[in-house]
């Protein structure tokens, strides 16, 4: 049995975007594969990991557990998307300037988290950042340095843009 | 990780989607948010030949209220209850158990009505369901329903009595009466993963202080989310102290048949079970009043 392919018209990091495809395709592969955004980096391919972590009308979602013919007609934004040319995102910035990844795989989808959270709760504290970091799995950093770029990021995004890093606190909840 | 072949159907009302299951009956799946169905058809555990996406049928995903309850449609996205303001005031229990549910990115897409009918043992809205008597309304392919109470609803591990050409509209949790204090507590490896132990109980007091209606449903230690009659009755016509907590919450061994897996044995289930009924009821008793 072969399925039939479906045509997939969905608006990608604010440009019309166009494919073909069977409908079992996730939106996961169909970014990567179909769209050739690399960017959005697939980790375990069944929802546990958070590494594909896309926002799909606003809101961030794992794009492994999506199809791409479900996005037809959405609007989706990928890391691909956050960049204004070769100037980093504040969440890039501060990732960067925290040191809040290692090897970087999964960096992507906590990006994506983090900037979808931080529309949702620009000023968060702590106890707050970490529940929603939760869905993103990072075997390097020990996530202490995430969370200190996303203290950062909130900052710079409230317009505090020339403040120095935060230095990493014992947890409190 | 790559599903199967599938055909794909997107209705857009009710009543389309249950001309696709009248025409596909046990071939098809039907598509909530799909933060449990993916997984499986990735893995390829199911591997069903249709699948009908509900994600496009808008009369399906409403929060209402009456005096007596919450209606909820089975497409409403579980942060949608999380953050509905109706439920957090007519209702707070809901939320409290939401949030219990995998990660904000899963509750994005995750809904009510995908999480219920999954029936996953170690599941939070299976045992809220049990723990406030909550009805389910089932749609037929003819159109017509028929309600369901949550103890008829939930039959065991993954299933439901929903058949193959039913799909599931609606879910209705009545509101506990006035004064009626409640408690929602779970443990997990780490929160979000699934829950070893879980434990949603409420307890009422009359004006002498003493346990006029007592309520405990667990999960994640039996085929499917279950009441603990034993710990109920225990407590029933009491009055709740340190005590009478205990002695009720060591009856809850009895109403379970936990699972013993690579995560906890089954006497680690038992011990905690014991643990976060005794927990359960001495929080949702001090709420009381």
């Amino acid at each position: 049995m072969v399925s039939k392919k479906h045509t997939i018209e969905l608006t990608v990091n604010g440009k019309p975007r166009e494919g073909l495809a069977e409908p079992r395709r996730t939106l996961a592969d169909f970014l990567r594969d179909d769209l050739e955004l690399t960017g959005t980096h697939l980790g375990c391919e069944h929802g546990v990991c958070g590494a594909c972590t896309v926002l799909v009308n606003g809101e961030a979602v794992r794009s492994c557990l999506m199809f791409a013919v479900q996005a037809n007609g959405q609007e989706v934004t990928t890391i691909e998307g956050l960049a204004a040319g070769s100037k980093l995102h504040p969440v890039q910035e501060a990732f960067w300037e925290c040191h809040g990844m290692q090897c970087g795989f999964c960096t992507p989808g906590f990006v994506m988290s983090v900037y979808a959270f931080l529309q949702e709760n620009p000023e968060p504290k702590e106890g707050e950042i970490r529940p929603a970091l939760s869905g993103n799995i990072c075997r390097c950093t020990g996530y202490q340095n995430i969370v200190d770029a996303v203290l950062l990021a909130s900052e710079k995004m409230r317009g505090a843009s020339e403040t120095i890093p935060v230095l990493s606190q014992p947890v409190k909840e | 990780m790559k599903p199967a072949q599938f055909d794909y159907y997107a209705p857009t009302s009710v009543g389309e989607a249950c001309s696709l299951l009248a025409r596909y009956g046990s071939d098809a799946k039907l598509l909530a948010g799909g933060q449990s169905l993916v997984p499986l058809l990735s893995l390829r555990l199911a591997q069903p030949t249709v699948l009908i996406d509900l994600n496009g049928v808008p009369e399906l995903a409403y929060i209402r209220a009456d005096d007596g309850g919450v209606a909820i449609g089975a497409m409403t996205r579980q942060r949608a209850v999380e953050h509905s303001s109706i439920v957090r005031e007519q209702c707070p229990i809901l939320p409290a158990a939401v949030e219990w549910i995998g990660h904000p990115q899963i509750r994005n897409r995750g809904t009510m009505g995908g999480s219920l009918v999954h029936s996953d043992p170690a599941s939070e809205l299976p045992a809220l369901a049990q723990m406030l008597d909550a009805t389910f309304t089932i749609t037929q392919t003819s159109g017509s329903k028929r309600t369901l109470k949550a103890d008829k609803f939930f039959v065991t591990y993954l299933t439901t009595a929903l058949e193959p050409d039913e799909l599931l509209s609606e879910v209705y949790f009545p509101v506990l009466p006035a004064g009626t204090g409640w408690s929602f507590v779970e443990v997990a490896r780490r929160h979000g993963d699934f829950a070893l132990v879980g434990v949603a109980a409420a307890v009422a007091l009359d004006d002498s202080g003493v346990c006029s209606n007592v309520r405990v449903a667990l999960f994640g230690v039996a085929p499917t989310a279950t009441r603990s009659p034993g710990a109920e009755q225990a407590l029933l016509h009491q009055k709740p102290d340190e005590q009478t907590i205990a002695a009720a919450a060591s009856e809850v061994v009895k109403d379970i048949d936990p699972p013993g897996d690579v995560h906890a044995s089954i006497a680690y289930r038992k011990y905690v079970a014991t643990n976060l009924v005794r927990r359960a009821l001495t929080e949702a008793a001090q709420r009381a009043r």
